[in-house]
């Protein structure tokens, strides 16, 4: 990447969002699973997605990148538009990082390995900048004592961790967190949480699925709340605890706050 | 106590076949002993790649030995041969392509459902020594001709042996720089992040080497060339039909099998850890590279190495089309010439036995290397 | 909380563009999507164009079944024989025997039959009493199968098992390797599951030994030295020695496959009946062995394809089995040249019989599968 486009890049987003999903509509065959989504995601914001099982709310995040591919609508990151153009999918992918409900590590490369591989084959850092940078990370999130072991050997909550160091050794500029927490024994949520909150305070762009509605309401700017395939109401945590707009948040709410 | 009673009565039971065969075979005027070893066989073994065979003087302990090299020949052959095909055909069957897969799968459910035997038959007999041609009218690929006596090809020798020697030792240095120069390239990877095409490089100017020292010490291997003859080819060297048609079947056959571990090993890499890769940014070619081969090698590898061990033991079939490896020459001809049973049948097993034992080995080197960086 | 909450409201569903749904975006995205994937479609379009209309057509739309001889098929020479198949087709299936008597051909017609009305509900899920289905299928079938194709009681004329062949010797091989090497397979796995160390011992050593040597030798061994082992006198005809070796070698196979089943079978099932007070034979018969070999069904299955396909290396010994008897059939006087049809005849019985059962075993392996995870 030049230093022009860099700098070209680095005003855009200044005064556009980073993040802008225009009319998208997808189907899974027939289904029809997101229905006119229109988002839009400042920098540095913390967006929490919630919602019923089913509801779009996994696919609408994977579109961002691209690990679902829309039919209908646009999709912008970072003033990028998402197409059919591998390489532009690409440079989008490295600029956003990702946490998956089931870890995903790379079962054969140990913890460090995990980190560093796609700083440099994707970044092509060398490979003691990437040592450095993931060790960094990995104490970050308070596990750089584990970096010569493989994925296999660690519990849940730390998998998770190496899961979110992973991403961030990429340098992104938002990180997406697709139910991060549900695949854990609820003793090591907490640990996986703390490391997200603490993500959340050092200015990262955040969009976070999840039912955790505790840390909806500790760090979410804004709660987006989707049902069917669309967003039924979006708000600031305050307001969409205390007054939900619509019928079916209350009773989403009312389920799940009372489980 | 039961473990007592039940190993003697084993025990008993093995030493009384034992007694009743020896007496049985000296009934019938065959006395056990290892004496016919060295005694001369009276038979022609046609196809000894590696052992000079000479009717009237090689000894019958000659003939077993060159039924375990004709063994280990076609098995090793046919191990090549159906992992390529095994792969080629195993990945398609994945391929985002309908009509690929599809016949993939055809092919895959074809050819592992059929007997083997009965695969080798039909090549041979129904094929191939109907539809071959003569060798006056062979069938041209390049320098190779393939007839209904079998596939010539082209043998290389070593013309002058001292340039022959200097030859080698340019190839070995060339080896050794290239060597050199990859670690070289590896360290400055590591602390720059710049890349070269090492195994590009390396390949091409080897190749470079190799030919160029080959024209300057003006041909220190020459190839033996087949020629045809009156009635047939001369020089060069042959794989008789019966060769080509066994080796034939058990690389279509085995190679469904592996085809079939290449898939369920590429299928085992959950979809996750391919979306985790994307997510990375990782190209396509890094991702298949880095993330699914790896993976897929250690489910493929070892119901693979079985399958080499079950090609080794399925060339005993063999005898039905008459190439001359270990079951075809040693427990049937010098059998039938000898009458001792006891001895050829116990050798020819011991070579199986030996050849399982030592995949077994291989496969528990694997595992235990597998397991020491899995977990 | 008394604000007035307004009424959530869905946007009806829509079609998706048709761009990406419908046969048209099938054939785009599944054969057209890439460059890459356009090529490999046109070059495999083209390969199947190359071979399947001439297939097709020698196979199909050329080929001669009328008539009773080969004047016909001599005749049209672009089309295959299957009048050959046609007259013969009692050979092929039931043997020499029974093609010259065909006052006798209900004998094997209804042991099959037979065979096939135990068999269907046992393959249906919801069956009752499948458990008694298959005893009989495993224990009075044999007895009812030999009673009426050997004969030799109530009046039925001896057919000599030296007689049998085709399809029906095939048959019988394979049932009587499943039906005799199950117990002995599955005392096997016991014994090396068990806690004494020579058991065990006796147990691997005698496993090891049958997996590591190929078939054929073994038949050899059968063959030529089955009658040495016994005192004179005692003697079987060589049917009954390849069902011996069969037997032996099966027992093997089966029982790692069993020992696949025990492997799988919780720890705690073993201790919660040892708890209960149960010995070592009732808490395996009762509560280990069902479950164990409700596992191993699929395995068990796929070492009995195995063993199916392996049943036609007897023509190797000189058995005419299906495949020997269309070789040789194919290769009498009468026919001679005809011998692609003869193979492909027996190629194809052996291929349904084969492919039936692997689909068979895999359906199950999944049900298995998901049961397992749902639990």
């Amino acid at each position: 990447m030049t230093s022009a486009s860099a700098s070209k890049k680095s005003t855009k987003n200044q005064i556009s969002p980073i993040i802008t999903i225009n009319k998208l509509n997808k189907w899974f065959g027939k289904f029809h699973v997101l229905k006119d989504i229109d988002l839009e995601v400042n920098k540095t914001e913390k967006i929490v997605i919630c919602g019923p099982s089913g509801s779009g709310k996994s696919t609408l995040i994977r579109c961002i990148n691209r690990l679902e591919v829309h039919q209908e609508g646009t999709i912008i990151v970072d003033g990028t538009e998402l197409t059919d153009d591998v390489k532009q999918i690409n440079e989008i992918r490295s600029d956003v990082g990702m946490v998956f409900q089931h870890f995903n590590l790379f079962p054969h490369l140990t913890v460090l390995e995990n980190c560093t591989l796609a700083p440099i084959w994707v970044r092509k850092k060398s490979k003691l900048e990437a040592d450095e940078l993931a060790m960094e990370l990995l104490t970050k999130v308070r596990i750089p004592d584990q970096a010569k072991k493989y994925p296999g050997q660690l519990s849940g909550g730390q998998q998770q961790r190496v899961a979110i160091a992973r991403a961030l050794c990429m340098q992104p500029r938002v990180m997406l967190f697709d139910e991060p927490t549900s695949a854990l024994d609820p003793e090591m949520i907490k640990e996986v949480l703390e490391t997200m909150i603490e993500l959340a305070e050092s200015g990262m762009t955040m969009i976070v699925v999840t039912h955790e509605m505790g840390f909806a309401n500790k760090v979410a700017d804004r709660v987006i709340f989707m049902d069917e395939g669309q967003i039924v109401e979006q708000n600031d945590p305050k307001n969409f605890f205390n007054n939900p707009k619509s019928d079916r948040t209350k009773l989403f709410l009312s389920q799940i706050l009372n489980h | 106590m039961v473990q007592i009673f039940v190993l003697s009565i084993v025990v008993f039971g093995i030493f009384s076949i034992y007694e009743t065969t020896v007496f049985n075979l000296q009934e019938r005027g065959i006395k056990t002993s290892s004496n016919f070893f060295d005694e001369v066989a009276p038979f022609k073994v046609g196809f000894s790649p590696f052992l000079n065979f000479e009717l009237g003087k090689t000894t019958y302990i000659e003939v077993f030995y060159i039924g375990i090299l004709n063994t280990l020949l076609v098995a090793l052959l046919g191990i090549f041969a159906a992992t390529m095909l095994g792969f080629v055909i195993g990945i398609l069957r994945l391929s985002p392509n309908w009509i690929a897969s599809k016949i993939s799968l055809i092919y895959i459910e074809i050819f592992r459902n059929v007997p083997l035997l009965l695969q080798i038959m039909f090549w041979n007999f129904a094929v191939f020594l109907a539809f071959l041609p003569p060798p006056k009218k062979s069938i041209e690929m390049g320098l190779f001709y393939l007839n209904s006596r079998g596939l010539h090809s082209p043998l290389p020798f070593i013309e002058d042996s001292n340039n022959f020697k200097i030859w080698i030792l340019i190839l070995a240095l060339a080896a050794l720089a290239g060597f050199i120069f990859s670690k070289w390239s590896k360290k400055k990877f590591e602390l720059t992040g710049a890349a070269l095409p090492v195994k590009t490089i390396n390949i091409l100017s080897f190749l470079a080497i190799a030919v160029f020292s080959y024209f300057f010490l003006r041909g220190p291997l020459g190839f033996d060339l087949p020629v045809l003859g009156k009635f047939n080819f001369k020089g060069g060297g042959q794989i008789p039909l019966p060769l080509f048609s066994l080796w034939f079947a058990l690389t279509i056959y085995t190679s469904a099998f592996i085809a079939e571990n290449v898939r369920a090993g590429i299928a085992s890499v959950s979809k996750g850890q391919l979306e985790a890769s994307r997510s990375l940014g990782l190209k396509r070619s890094q991702m298949i590279n880095m993330i699914i081969i790896p993976q897929a090698m250690r489910v493929i590898i070892p119901p693979t190495i079985s399958q080499f061990l079950n090609l080794t033991k399925n060339s005993s079939l063999a005898v039905a089309v008459g190439y001359e490896e270990i079951v075809a020459v040693w427990a049937g001809i010098s059998l039938n010439q000898t009458g001792q049973a006891l001895i050829i049948i116990a050798m020819t097993i011991i070579v199986y036995e030996c050849m399982s034992l030592f995949t077994s080995f291989i496969l528990n080197v694997y595992n235990r290397r597998i397991q020491i960086t899995e977990r | 909380m008394t604000e007035t909450l307004s009424k959530f409201q869905k946007i009806p569903d829509r079609e998706p563009p048709s761009s990406t749904v419908g046969m048209l975006a099938w054939v785009r995205i599944n054969l057209f999507g890439t460059t890459t994937n356009t090529i490999t479609t046109l070059l495999f379009l083209y390969v199947i164009y190359l071979f399947l209309p001439p297939f097709l057509d020698w196979a199909i739309f050329n080929a001669n079944i009328s008539g009773s001889d080969r004047s016909v098929c001599d005749e049209n020479k672009s089309g295959a024989c299957w009048t050959f198949v046609k007259v013969r087709f009692e050979q092929l299936l039931f043997g020499l025997y029974f093609a010259t008597n065909p006052d006798q051909i209900w004998r094997p017609i209804t042991a099959l039959f037979t065979f096939g009305i135990i068999l269907t509900p046992l393959l249906f899920e919801k069956t009752p009493f499948k458990k008694w289905l298959l005893l009989i299928l495993l224990t009075a079938y044999p007895v009812f199968f030999i009673f009426i194709v050997y004969g030799g009681a109530f009046g039925i004329p001896v057919s000599d098992t030296g007689q049998w062949g085709g399809f029906l010797l095939t048959f019988a091989l394979a049932f009587v390797g499943i039906v005799l090497a199950l117990p002995l397979g599955i005392l096997l796995a016991l014994g090396r599951r068990s806690q004494m160390p020579v058991i065990r011992a006796l147990s691997v050593t005698y496993i090891e030994f049958w997996r590591g040597t190929p078939l054929i030798t073994i038949l050899f061994m059968a063959s030529v030295m089955l009658p040495l082992f016994f005192p004179s006198g005692v003697d079987f005809d060589k049917v009954v020695r390849a069902m011996i070796g069969i037997t032996l070698f099966q027992s093997a196979y089966t029982a790692e496959a069993v020992r696949g089943g025990l492997q799988a079978i919780d720890k705690g099932q073993t201790e919660a009946s040892m708890a209960l007070g149960l010995g070592y034979w009732k808490r395996t018969i009762f509560i280990i062995l069902p479950q164990a070999l409700k596992i191993s069904i699929p395995a068990i299955v796929n070492t009995f394809i195995a063993l199916f396909k392996d049943t036609s290396l007897v023509s190797i010994i000189g058995l005419l089995d299906l495949l020997k008897m269309s070789q040789s059939a194919s290769r009498s006087l009468e026919w001679n040249g005809y011998d692609i049809e003869g193979y492909l005849f027996a190629g194809f019985v052996f291929w349904a019989c084969c492919y039936g059962m692997s689909s068979y075993s895999q359906k199950l392996e999944r049900k298995l599968d998901t049961e397992g995870r749902t639990e």
